[in-house]
Formats: structure tokens, C-alpha cells, sequence
């Protein structure tokens, strides 16, 4: 068990390693980057050094379009952790790319109203320059 | 395969919850001690025949906790084994020990989960709040998937994941929330014939339920358990040990267990748990069916922990839950008795205790202690046990003779 405490409750962000860099360099730039394996006929998601299941060793990064569908969500009314008390209502959410692995993000620029699951969502890139992380969010596909 | 229904159940101590500690705090190694005295007096016999032990991750120590919890007790052990499966560990915990009897490892096994987090302070060991307790059971560690690809987006603790699970429900099978809240309501009345429950003597109604906070939609706050003070201890022992207890004997007679992932987002079907597997292992392995069971006790960290289980069980179809708890009497005088004591919801959830209310819940019914909700010629329980995000399940068969 780890002792560090941080200083300031703030909003934890991803931080890569070698292993996964590659997705997150191509959020940088705007692309959508996830691994493949050609054995197992299958996209698979979050990276990982042999492919799951088979432990294959033939996964290859591959650009996939990002586009999906809302698998599930919920409103989260309080803050999963003291760490997002300033989000405020936050939309979680799991979106199925369409090349099939799911994906755990956040909804965002949505009223919760108007959500649906099963509905078609599209990638939102959001750069945190003081983690120099992108992230991927995601909104409806209807808004315009 | 599996158990021959050769160990036993043979006492337990379930300390009476509390959501503010009025007992004095201690350790969880002191607990350790005194609730394993507590279970072992429970069943008549002594420590000396106690030489084996499973336990849960403990405050006190990171590693080496089995050792560090036999030398505590002077229990010189033959097999020692930390669990470390969440609230299933306690169910897991159980057939463990079965296994160690059955192989002729141990006459009796003590599974002993403290579940009271108030521990003694001193300003020369301050009490530091890790990750790990302000993430809420994921890892924030470098390198680990859910500090990565989860923590960041919010996808972290309980209320959200299992929020999620319920608003897919809805979306594949229908949502029927009086129904969902009919769960808390039966267990309720449990709760209100069994003193020790931390919400005895405080009955409620589905309008209740439906108009207590939205805490992750669609559930509300009282279809989620509440944190306690408690702590639960288990002495199972071979058959020479059962003829000498005081209490009737719980034969272990099956079990099944699945640990397939950790965060609902990579399961392959989020709408079939790992109980499938589980409880059919186990009815298998105990050649009993389903009808025959006559109480069950289902872990109910939420409400669509339970119905899930149910259905995934087979007790109830699948997608049919809904329909199953409205025309079920789940109280202890119904036709379909669950949850007897009240359940974790209404009983209390002493942390990682709360998974070993289920194996007493149906203990204390088989060797007829329930008192006032006792279910009438109770000789078959089916037990479950869920940790994580419905992640690792297990599931126990428990016989009377």
C-alpha cells in the first residue's frame, strides 16, 4: 500500500507508458489508434502486449474511425470522488466503437434528457495541457 | 468433481452492525482474535483444534498477512490463505475451507472477516488516505488499466458502474422500478424481525425507496447498501469436529466461482454475470435443483446485484426478474424466502464483512436460530457472494442432515 497523498484533490489523468503511447499519441493528434489481432479476428481495447484469450503475439496498432454507440451510462449525481466535486454532474458512460471493443468515458455537451443507449455517438478530443494528455470524450451525433 | 459435503458449518459470530461504533475500536487483528474466540465458543469447541485459516486483506498489514494473523492467534497453521475477491471473498472464503477439511489438510478452518474500520489513533502513526481509499477499491498505481482508461473519466467506487449495469438492464429487458424497490421493501420486513439488523424497527414502503435520493440512475439511495461497523467470523470443521458442536451441522456440499474481469466495461456480455457459471457448478456439484432449495441469500450491495444474481442463478428467466420479485413473498414467512436477517441493505454491510452475512444468513436458518424470521423446516440454502462490479462471483450449497 502506497502512502503518497497528493497535495491537491485534482482530477487524476492518464499518464502512458511505453506500452500504451501509441494511443494516446495518435488522440494528440486527433486520430484514434487501438490494437488489432489478425489470429484472433479481433479489435481489442486497452492496450495490452499479447492479444486476450489467445495471448497471441501478432497485435498490430490500427486507426479505427471512433465512431460508436452508447453501450450504457449513468448520471452520476455526486462526485465519484472528492477529486471531481467540481465537475458537477458528470454523464458515465461506456461507448461501443463499432469495431467492437467498449470504452469507458464521459458524455459531454448532451442534456442527459436526451440521451438514449443504443444511440450514435462520435469522438470529442480534449487536450489537458497541464497533463500534456488528450482525452477522449464523446457526444451525441446528433448535436450539431 | 468437487466437495464430497464431508466440512461443515459449525458456529459463527456476526457482530450487530453499526453505522457509528459505540463498541470500543480495535484492530483488525485484535477483531481477528476475538471474533474467532466468539465463533469457536459459538460452536463448543477450542482453538486447539484450529489449524487452519483464510482471511481478508487486514489494516495492519500489506503482506504476509496469513502468517501475521496465525502467529496473532498462536495457531500454528497448515493452511493459510489471504482471499482477496471483495465481497465474495467471505463465499470463497467458505469453500476454501472446505477443501483444506476435505483434503485432510485441517480439521477445522476459522474464516474470519473483521469489518470495523475505526481503529485506534495516535498522532505518531497518523492514518494516511491512500488511492486506493479515495479511488474506491481500483488501483491508482502507474501501470495499472484502471488509473489509466477509467479513474481519469470518473469510472471508479461502486455507485456508477453498477448504475450503469441497471440503465443497461432497462434497456435489454425492461425496468420496472417498483419492482426494484420491492427488493429493499421485502428485506426491510426481514430486517424488522431480526434485532441485531441495523434497521430493525424501521420498515419502509416503495414509496419510500422511490422517493429517497437519486444517487446513480436508476438507483436510488435505498437500493444501496450503507457502510457499517461489524465484523463476521466462520469455523467450518470435518465431521469428527461436527459430532462434537453444539450447533447443528452446515454441510458444505457445493460451490462455484467465476473471476472473468474487474471493471463491467470489458465484460463480453455485461447482461450475463459470472453467477451463470457459479451456481451452476454448484447446483451440479451438490445434485440439488433449484426448487429444492428453501431459502436463499443473495448478495445485495445493490439492488441490481440481487435481481441479477436471481435471474443469472436460475432461479428466476432471464429478463424476467422483475415479474419474479413482484409475485414472490421474498420475507421470511413468503414463498420464496431471501435474505432473511435483512440482507446488507437492511442489515448492514460491515465492509468486506457483509459477504459472510450471506453464509450466515443461511447458516443460522439451517441449524434453526432465526428466531422470530425463522423459514419453517429450513434444511437448504443457497448462498452468493459478488465482489467488484459483479466481477467475482461465487455461490455456495449449505445442508442440514
Amino acid at each position: 500500500m502506497t502512502t503518497y497523498t497528493p497535495e491537491t484533490l485534482s482530477r487524476p489523468l492518464p499518464v502512458p507508458t511505453p506500452l500504451t503511447r501509441p494511443f494516446w499519441d495518435a488522440l494528440a493528434e486527433r486520430k484514434i489508434r487501438i490494437q488489432y489481432s489478425p489470429s484472433l479476428g479481433e479489435y481489442i481495447f486497452y492496450p495490452r502486449p499479447l492479444a486476450p484469450r489467445t495471448l497471441a503475439d501478432d497485435l498490430e496498432w490500427r486507426e479505427i474511425s471512433g465512431a460508436g454507440t452508447l453501450y450504457t451510462y449513468t448520471v452520476a449525481t455526486r462526485p465519484p470522488a472528492a477529486h471531481f466535486a467540481s465537475a458537477g454532474e458528470m454523464i458515465l458512460a461506456i461507448v461501443q466503437w463499432d469495431e467492437g471493443p467498449k470504452f469507458s468515458t464521459e458524455i459531454v455537451n448532451a442534456d442527459p434528457a436526451q440521451l438514449e443507449i443504443g444511440m450514435r455517438v462520435r469522438p470529442v478530443f480534449c487536450d489537458h495541457p497541464e497533463g500534456d494528455i488528450t482525452m477522449l470524450r464523446y457526444e451525441p451525433e446528433t448535436n450539431s | 468433481m468437487g466437495l464430497r459435503g464431508e466440512a461443515a458449518i459449525l458456529g459463527y459470530c456476526e457482530l450487530p452492525p453499526q453505522r457509528k461504533l459505540t463498541r470500543e475500536p480495535s484492530f483488525n487483528l485484535e477483531q481477528w482474535a476475538r471474533l474467532s474466540k466468539a465463533a469457536l465458543d459459538d460452536a463448543g469447541l477450542s482453538a486447539t483444534d484450529v489449524n487452519g485459516v483464510i482471511t481478508p486483506l487486514i489494516g495492519e498489514a500489506d503482506m504476509f498477512v496469513p502468517s501475521t494473523v496465525t502467529e496473532y492467534l498462536g495457531i500454528y497453521a497448515n493452511f493459510a490463505e489471504i482471499v482477496d475477491l471483495g465481497g465474495a471473498g467471505s463465499a470463497a472464503g467458505i469453500w476454501r475451507a472446505a477443501a483444506a477439511v476435505e483434503l485432510g489438510l485441517c480439521d477445522a478452518v476459522l474464516v474470519t472477516f473483521p469489518g470495523t474500520h475505526h481503529f485506534p489513533m495516535d498522532d505518531r502513526k497518523p492514518f494516511v488516505m491512500d488511492d486506493k481509499m479515495h479511488f474506491g477499491a481500483s488501483s491508482n498505481a502507474f501501470g495499472s488499466p484502471q488509473a489509466e482508461f477509467e479513474i481519469p473519466y470518473g469510472n471508479l467506487g461502486q455507485n456508477g458502474p453498477y448504475g450503469q449495469i441497471a440503465k443497461r438492464y432497462g434497456y435489454e429487458f425492461g425496468y420496472d422500478e417498483r419492482a426494484m424497490a420491492k427488493i429493499a421493501v421485502d428485506q426491510r420486513t426481514n430486517a424488522c424481525a431480526t434485532p441485531e439488523a441495523v434497521f430493525h424497527g424501521q420498515p419502509i414502503t416503495v414509496a419510500d425507496v422511490l422517493n429517497s435520493p437519486m444517487i446513480a440512475d436508476p438507483l436510488h439511495m435505498l437500493e444501496i447498501v450503507m457502510p457499517c461497523q461489524g465484523g463476521a467470523a466462520v469455523v467450518v470443521g470435518n465431521a469428527d469436529l461436527a459430532r462434537k458442536s453444539k450447533n447443528r451441522p452446515v454441510w458444505i456440499t457445493g460451490f462455484g466461482e467465476r473471476v472473468p474481469y474487474k471493471t463491467p466495461t470489458y465484460a463480453r456480455d455485461l447482461m450475463t454475470s459470472p453467477m451463470v457459471h457459479a451456481a451452476e457448478q454448484a447446483f451440479s456439484m451438490a445434485g440439488i435443483t433449484r426448487s429444492e432449495v428453501d431459502m436463499v441469500s443473495i448478495y445485495d450491495c445493490y439492488s441490481i446485484t440481487v435481481l441479477m444474481s436471481l435471474e443469472d442463478a436460475g432461479f428466476a428467466e432471464k429478463g424476467k426478474g422483475m415479474d419474479f420479485v413482484t409475485n414472490h413473498d421474498l420475507t421470511f414467512r413468503g414463498d420464496f424466502p431471501m435474505n432473511t436477517a435483512g440482507g446488507q441493505l437492511s442489515f448492514g454491510q460491515a465492509g468486506v464483512a457483509g459477504g459472510m452475512h450471506h453464509v450466515i444468513d443461511g447458516a443460522r436458518q439451517i441449524m434453526g436460530r432465526a428466531n422470530a424470521a425463522q423459514v419453517a423446516d429450513c434444511n437448504r440454502a443457497f448462498v452468493s457472494g459478488n465482489g467488484g462490479i459483479m466481477s467475482e462471483q461465487t455461490a455456495l450449497i449449505l445442508q442440514g442432515d
